[in-house]
């Protein structure tokens, strides 16, 4: 033993035997997620499509990641998400387009003056327009957040709703600004993979020490008893409003991504529906967890591609099936009644991934299966 | 002058249809305290039903609507048994994010089953016909919806405050847990919620299709949100209140395009205006009682 632990200095000195082999585990497994995200890059694991899809997971995660800092960690059901990714994106894209682009995209009626030569090219220029994106954001939940954080609950949810809806016709209004309904097009694709992924980890990262705060933990205590918090001496508008305005952030930046990524906006994109898919994802990971709203987010974005032979027509054995526009949409929305009906945790519930927690279920499944199997004990049991 | 009255006539069919639609929302929320997201979608179904009964299948429109009724009450009351039931106890958040599922699955559903190509809605006996009433032409519809309203309000009183169901109702809405232990029968009373509200949506969506006749199968969101603002104005749980909140919101929505013809591309978020100004001003609404919170 005695030579066994000579052998790990530095970093991993001092650390029990599972906690080195965590760190060597993670370690590895963000190796292996770099080289494949490099050839990925490079197009040499997948067709552009697949990259395509990838990226769309990518931001996919930062939206339900946005929705899950304030419906599942703070408790305050915001249904605003949409409208706060259409800030975003309308941001980002008319801050990357190039000046000649512009003209041609605004045919309707030109673009306003002070629009009309902004152009921030590049990588530096789309870092600058989704940091600035986050921030219009942000101040935008900040503004709505003073009438709205006073709601609770189903008011709450159709107020942020409200707003959203109200965000969307106002960009459907504003020809000069927005282009209108007709929406804006030839958006630069600037946001690569390493974009989407790093945008990504670095909410993740964030949203790991942000629950490790004092923040965090009152966040997490309004949404279990807000009486209770309020006693504790937590004040209730100022974590709310803080949480808010974070996700509000996360939201304008996860719509500016996707706004790069898809290359073409129309308000009628961010609709309420879109709010929706979101909670989908969020609600399929379990409310409250941070590893459950990725791997929801995965799930959900590449199933959605995958099903596109539902639409397409399809055969059942000698059953022809014929082509019905809209039925993969149809098996989302009876996945989440059936998700909230019969598995209301989600795939997480609110708990992590740990590599402690995977051993354990590797080590336990036998005997979990074995119990599928055993007739259940009549009678109440402790629950 | 004449434009003002017709814009008048106008705001109070919208503001009856509004009325209509409200009730649902007021019973259901008084009762279960969730906001029926699928309400809406029930009035989108109901169109659908109106428009395959009568266009499709030439049924007279008189059988046609009691039909439309039927099939739209128990859409109603199966949705309450399949998503609202089966998780009565859990969360109020649950039963908002079924609510919400259940109205994207309507949603979806009736894109494949009635494509989402716009479809025309049938028109019905005269509605659609104008009448001259000094030197004012409005639509036959501005004077048999807001009759309409009322006659199935005045019912709708009527049955809540003089029957058993009524009192039932009355009962659980007041306090859920002691209705139970006194004997209410709650499935029965909160099916027959769900039931009476889709009708009354039903109705509301057969007149609406005269007014607005075309169809799609998010057509139901936007006066499904309305409607439902429409009851907080009046202090949800209330029926009058919805009444009167769907009047002053339709009111208020064909007013202001009138006084301002700028703003009619901003038509649809004046309401939610609304709602934020009352829930800021009165939270209670108009009507509404005042509830205070219990630790």
């Amino acid at each position: 033993m005695e030579k066994n632990k000579t052998r790990f200095r530095g970093i991993a000195s001092g650390l029990t035997k599972n906690k080195r082999r965590n760190l060597l585990l993670s370690m590895i497994a963000i190796i292996a997620l770099t080289v494949f995200l490099h050839f990925t890059e490079q197009g040499a694991t997948v067709g552009s499509y697949e990259v395509r899809v990838l990226n769309l997971c990518a931001v996919y995660a930062v939206l339900a990641l946005s929705m899950n800092l304030i419906n599942g960690f703070t408790g305050q059901f915001s249904l605003g998400t949409a409208g706060f990714m259409a800030i975003g994106a309308y941001t980002t894209s008319l801050l990357i387009m190039p000046v000649s682009v512009k003209a041609k995209v605004f045919y309707l009626e030109p673009i306003v003056p002070w629009l009309e030569n902004v152009h921030w090219e590049g990588n530096f220029g789309l870092f600058g327009a989704l940091l600035v994106a986050g921030l219009i954001t942000a101040v935008a939940a900040f503004i709505i957040g003073f009438p709205v954080l006073r709601l609770k609950g189903d008011y709450l949810a159709i107020a942020t709703l409200g707003f959203s809806e109200i965000i969307r016709i106002v960009f459907t209004n504003t020809q000069s600004v927005t282009n209108g309904s007709t929406g804006i097009k030839s958006i630069p694709n600037t946001a690569n993979i390493w974009w989407t992924f790093g945008v990504m980890a670095f909410f993740v990262v964030f949203m790991l020490r942000l629950m490790k705060t004092s923040y965090g933990r009152a966040f997490k205590c309004i949404r279990d008893d807000e009486v209770a918090a309020e006693s504790m001496g937590i004040s209730l508008f100022k974590h709310k409003m803080l949480s808010f305005v974070i996700s509000g952030f996360m939201a304008g930046v996860g719509g500016g991504l996707m706004a790069s990524v898809l290359g073409a906006i129309t308000p009628l994109l961010f609709r309420f529906i879109l709010a929706y898919d979101i909670l989908l994802i969020v609600v399929l990971g379990g409310m409250g967890s941070i590893t459950g709203s990725i791997v929801g987010a995965f799930l959900i974005t590449t199933a959605k591609e995958w099903l596109r032979w539902l639409d397409a027509g399809f055969n059942i054995g000698p059953i022809k099936v014929p082509q019905i526009a809209g039925l993969r949409m149809v098996v989302f929305s009876a996945l989440l009644m059936l998700v909230i009906l019969f598995y209301r945790r989600g795939l997480f519930g609110n708990k992590e991934f740990s590599w402690d927690g995977m051993f354990r279920l590797i080590k336990n499944a036998p005997k979990r299966v074995a119990a599928w199997f055993k007739p259940k004990p009549k009678g109440g049991g402790a629950k | 002058m004449a434009l003002f009255w017709q814009n008048v006539a106008n705001g109070l069919t919208v503001g009856s249809l509004y009325a209509l639609v409200a009730i649902g929302y007021t019973m259901v929320y008084g009762i279960l305290r969730l906001i029926n997201f699928a309400h809406g979608d029930i009035f989108m179904m109901a169109m659908y039903f109106a428009f395959f009964a009568i266009s499709i299948f030439y049924i007279p429109w008189y059988i046609a609507i009691i039909l439309v009724l039927v099939a739209t009450m128990l859409l109603g009351m199966l949705i309450e048994k399949t998503a609202y039931a089966p998780i009565r106890n859990a969360p109020r958040i649950s039963l908002l994010i079924s609510s919400i599922g259940v109205s994207y699955l309507l949603e979806n559903l009736a894109t494949v089953l009635f494509t989402g190509v716009p479809r025309q809605f049938p028109s019905i006996g005269s509605l659609q016909n104008s009448l001259v009433i000094g030197g004012v032409t409005i639509q036959q519809l501005a004077i048999y919806t807001p009759v309409v309203m009322l006659i199935l309000v005045a019912l709708l009183l009527t049955l809540i405050n003089k029957t058993k169901t009524g009192m039932a109702m009355r009962a659980v809405s007041k306090d859920f847990e002691t209705a139970k232990l006194m004997g209410v029968n709650i499935n029965r009373t909160i099916s027959s919620t769900f039931a009476i509200g889709s009708m009354l949506a039903a109705v509301g969506a057969i007149m609406w299709g005269q007014k607005y006749p075309q169809i799609q199968p998010y057509i139901g969101v936007m006066p499904g949100l309305k409607c439902f603002i429409a009851a907080v104005i009046g202090g949800i749980g209330n029926i009058k209140g919805a009444v009167v909140g769907g009047l002053l919101l339709g009111m208020l929505e064909i007013m202001i395009v009138y006084a301002q013809p700028g703003l009619s591309g901003y038509k649809d978020a004046f309401a939610f205006v609304a709602l934020i100004l009352v829930l800021l001003i009165r939270p209670t609404g108009l009507f509404g009682e005042k509830v205070t919170d219990k630790v």
